[in-house]
């Protein structure tokens, strides 16, 4: 994404004290850069060293032999099978459904100008800021009268509504870069207001949903703390509550629970990377454009 | 909630709206103005079937639950009206005289408060100067440092607090093994227990928050940073300005707006902050690590004081639309609402 701010990198003739400065910043930069990618470093490295330096009161910093047998145990453990059943589940049916409400409120918001559109948005950019108990309480307690405790569609109705006010701004955002004249256009050939929309505006909102739906995944997999409260069936556990399986009254194992992390991290940091570029285009848009 | 909890506070939802607040400039957005104007006449009703789906939403799992949330906080929500018999009596104000003549609570908002305050100047700051650094490094450099702070970025919540606490494992944790390398004092370091002491226990915390908050402020800033006009900074050093003169008379006013929202939206993450403290603590934080979201949560769920619970819950709501309407009024400034 550096590649992506080339302005920043004029091929200028240095002084030299500006290249000895230039030299001493890079050091701190690639140590402010260990520091940050340390705790990572540290997950996948513990992930894969042996038991008996895991358990050590001198841990090393560089293993001194690789072994599978932490991810073995995780893959082992209780339930692994029916928890990725169930992440896969409810994050997917929420993005799903989020995505298709998202972009309908996405495009009325972004396309026409009506009467309590402004307080939408409003509303939409204020409830992301509410703190999580002041809804898990009485979501909790609603679910609870209705049945939905334990059932995937309480968790579900719950991520998708989540994704949604985020999900339809950013949506709107790509909209509204989408000129109004291509969907006329389309429009004045002979299609219907669907068909414009299908043939026109769908193909080129495609990299925007794109974008917005991993960052729905990767929050409805990352979501621990209604997992938690919602679901107590431990064959209904997601991923990230099944983590906390791993911790008993003996102790934790940290050597599974870290191949058990590095393999729940593994699509996130891929999708991560995935959107990294969207969102670089995005950050840096402003600038071509001013 | 998504935004707490994606990663400043979970996670917080923070993230997701980084294409929106600087992707967009202002003028951009005026240009787009009057175009939908065009289009009133043709469909009137149209978008109002558009948008009903997400308002409908909305306002079962959000709008609904707020005001339960208000209406219990005035209710005693005992365990026998919540199984489902007999009435809930109503109590008016006796929950929130309860809890603000309860010392305990302001002993909890005294902690939230000064949390809140460590974790967004770090975050800031620290922020701030990585982005600062990011204009001065070489181009290989900086991919290097963007691809560790993606990394780190990256990392689901659950997944980092269960790093940090292995790393801050009394018995094998590596910051022990690295304290007793560095000083030489085993007995002091070794099977040392950080969570012991709140204030180290915090410390961890801290570091936990601020290290998942870094990343969306440094990329967010940087984008802002390379939107100053090179032409003013080097006019300004021509004319003998300093590196800091031209820093607060060039740069600061260029990236001021960009700067304000990011630090609004920390207050409001790290003072929701529940996921990192609950994670650390194994799921059951001691009452002198709870803050107002952990209080609330604590009073709920734990004691089955639903009303004690929702009504704390609407104390910290309270707190924080104050900060919420700053935000929306910087959005609105910027045109971001438009």
């Amino acid at each position: 994404m550096s590649a992506s701010t080339p302005t920043n990198a004029p091929a200028q003739v240095l002084r030299p004290d500006r290249k000895r400065n230039r030299l001493g910043y890079n050091i701190l930069a690639l140590v402010t850069a260990g520091l940050m990618a340390f705790p990572v470093y540290w997950l996948i490295v513990s992930s894969l060293r042996p038991n008996h330096e895991i358990r050590s009161y001198d841990q090393t910093l560089w293993p001194s032999s690789l072994t599978f047998d932490n991810f073995a145990r995780a893959v082992k453990q209780d339930n692994f099978a029916t928890a990725i059943q169930s992440s896969l589940i409810v994050s997917v049916t929420a993005v799903v459904g989020g995505m298709i409400i998202a972009t309908l409120a996405a495009l009325a918001i972004g396309r026409f100008r009506f009467f309590g559109r402004k307080a939408l948005m409003m509303v939409m950019i204020l409830v992301q800021m509410l703190p999580p108990t002041a809804m898990l309480i009485p979501i909790y307690l609603q679910l609870n009268a209705l049945g939905g405790i334990d059932e995937y569609w309480g968790l579900i109705v719950v991520y998708l509504v989540s994704t949604l006010p985020f999900a339809t701004i950013m949506i709107r955002g790509f909209v509204i870069n989408i000129p109004v004249e291509l969907e006329e256009s389309a429009m004045v050939d002979g299609c219907t207001r669907m068909g414009a929309f299908r043939r026109v505006i769908f193909p080129l909102l495609a990299p925007g949903l794109a974008a917005a739906s991993i960052f729905a995944l990767v929050n409805a997999w990352n979501e621990y703390l209604f997992a938690y409260i919602l679901i107590n069936d431990n064959s209904k556990y997601t991923l990230n509550v099944w983590l906390m399986t791993f911790t008993t009254e003996r102790g934790t194992d940290y050597g599974a629970l870290m191949a058990a992390s590095t393999l729940i991290s593994i699509p996130v940091v891929i999708f991560f990377m995935i959107i990294q570029g969207k969102m670089a285009t995005g950050l840096t848009s402003g600038a071509v454009k001013g | 909630m998504t935004a707490a909890d994606t990663k400043a506070a979970g996670p917080p939802v923070p993230v997701p709206r980084v294409p929106e607040k600087t992707g967009i400039s202002p003028s951009g957005q005026e240009a787009d103005g009057p175009r939908p104007k065009k289009r009133r006449k043709k469909g009137e009703l149209l978008p109002y079937f558009l948008i009903l789906p997400a308002i409908l939403a909305i306002a079962a799992v959000y709008v609904y639950p707020l005001i339960k949330t208000v209406i219990m906080s005035f209710q005693d929500l005992g365990r026998a009206a919540l199984w489902g018999n007999g009435e809930t009596p109503w109590v008016g104000f006796e929950q929130f005289t309860n809890i603000l003549g309860d010392p305990d609570f302001w002993a909890v908002v005294g902690r939230t408060v000064v949390f809140m305050t460590i974790c967004v100047v770090l975050t800031m700051g620290i922020g701030l100067l990585i982005a600062l650094m990011m204009l001065k490094v070489s181009t290989w450099v900086r991919l290097v440092l963007t691809v560790a702070l993606i990394a780190a970025w990256s990392m689901p919540l659950m997944v980092a607090a269960s790093v940090f606490r292995w790393l801050s494992d009394s018995d094998y944790g590596l910051i022990n093994t690295l304290l007793a390398d560095l000083t030489g004092d085993e007995d002091r370091w070794l099977g040392h227990n950080w969570f012991l002491d709140p204030w180290q226990g915090f410390g961890i915390i801290t570091l936990l928050v601020v290290w998942g908050a870094i990343p969306f402020v440094v990329i967010t800033m940087y984008a802002a940073l390379t939107q100053v006009p090179k032409e003013l900074e080097e006019a300004a050093s021509l004319d003998g300005a300093t590196a800091f003169g031209v820093y607060r008379f060039v740069t600061w006013p260029v990236i001021k707006p960009v700067f304000t929202m990011v630090a609004t939206l920390s207050v409001i993450w790290d003072f929701n902050v529940f996921g990192q403290i609950w994670l650390l603590r194994g799921n059951k934080p001691e009452p002198e690590y709870e803050t107002l979201g952990l209080y609330s949560f604590s009073k709920a769920f734990e004691s089955t004081s639903f009303s004690q619970g929702s009504a704390i819950a609407l104390i910290t709501v309270l707190m924080l639309s104050g900060v919420a309407v700053y935000y929306l009024r910087q959005l609105i400034k910027t045109g971001e609402v438009e």
